[in-house]
């Protein structure tokens, strides 16, 4: 082997120097359960629940972000990657919407 | 591996659509506030995220070539998969005891259906994980292999997405 010049698979030779190392890792996975503990905190609290559905949707949608663009390295990938999980993800969201108009979810019916 | 994980949006997408339109819509009980232990689920949710954490420090170990790294990590990943699904075992236990079953109600029928589902894919992700562990264990888990340790763990981070909302649609929001 000595002497020889490694060479290593592109993803890992372009991703190496991209993607965040351990430490980021875990100041991601810190904040995800003190996201996850804000939001059990806030199921409790009388005081919110008049807003209770906005603030854990917008809790969730943090968490989802954090995952998906630190954990699944969407922020450091090729900008096609981010379009066919989005692109699922945004029919997916257009399918819910759907059926939840269809069903009447948003007028109590 | 993307296109795929795009699909499965569609997938869980439509069963969480399927709970959110059966929801407050059956006509016996148990209703969902008679069975949701929140701290109980909230313990199962921290070991799925901390299983993320362990993952993704399982690839940042392979991409250094940190071979012992990989097997602990990959391990650790694992064991809190199946703590999770410990945790999912004895809730659907407890529910079925209560009373509720898939044939119950149509919150029964909707919330097994798609925290089954949510739990045969956290199964997989669990068998994929420790195929993946007794390969590094044989030494076939080198640093120009790391694509097989990547695609495991966008899965596994998947599995993870999908129950950050399952958990505040399902159980949090009333």
């Amino acid at each position: 082997m000595e002497g020889k010049a490694q060479r290593l698979p592109a993803h890992v030779e372009t991703s190496e120097h991209k993607h965040p190392g351990p430490g980021r890792y875990v100041l991601v996975g810190t904040a995800l359960v003190m996201l996850t503990a804000t939001e059990v905190a806030v199921y409790y609290i009388e005081a919110l629940h008049g807003i209770l559905v906005p603030v854990l949707l917008v809790l969730s949608a943090a968490k989802f972000a954090l995952v998906v663009l630190f954990y699944m390295h969407l922020k450091f990938d090729s900008r096609l990657f981010t379009g066919l999980f989005f692109g699922g993800l945004a029919l997916a969201a257009s399918l819910m919407l759907a059926l939840l108009l269809l069903f009447r979810v948003f007028f109590g019916g | 591996m993307w296109t795929f994980l795009g699909s499965e949006c569609l997938f869980f997408g439509s069963l969480i659509s399927n709970y959110l339109v059966s929801k407050g819509k059956s006509l016996v009980g148990p209703y969902p506030h008679e069975l949701f232990d929140i701290p109980f689920t909230s313990v199962s949710t921290f070991a799925l995220l901390m299983s993320s954490l362990m993952m993704v420090l399982a690839y940042a170990a392979i991409q250094r070539g940190n071979q012992r790294g990989v097997r602990i990590w990959l391990l650790a990943t694992a064991f809190l998969g199946l703590v999770f699904l410990g945790g999912q075992f004895y809730e659907f236990s407890s529910f079925v005891r209560e009373g509720l079953t898939l044939q119950t109600n149509l919150f029964g029928a909707s919330f097994f259906l798609l925290t089954g589902f949510h739990g045969a894919h956290v199964t997989i992700g669990v068998i994929w994980l420790l195929s993946l562990w007794v390969v590094a264990m044989r030494g076939g888990l080198t640093q120009e292999k790391s694509l097989n340790v990547d695609l495991a763990a966008l899965y596994w981070h998947f599995v993870d997405v999908i129950w950050i909302i399952i958990f505040t649609v399902v159980y949090l929001i009333p």
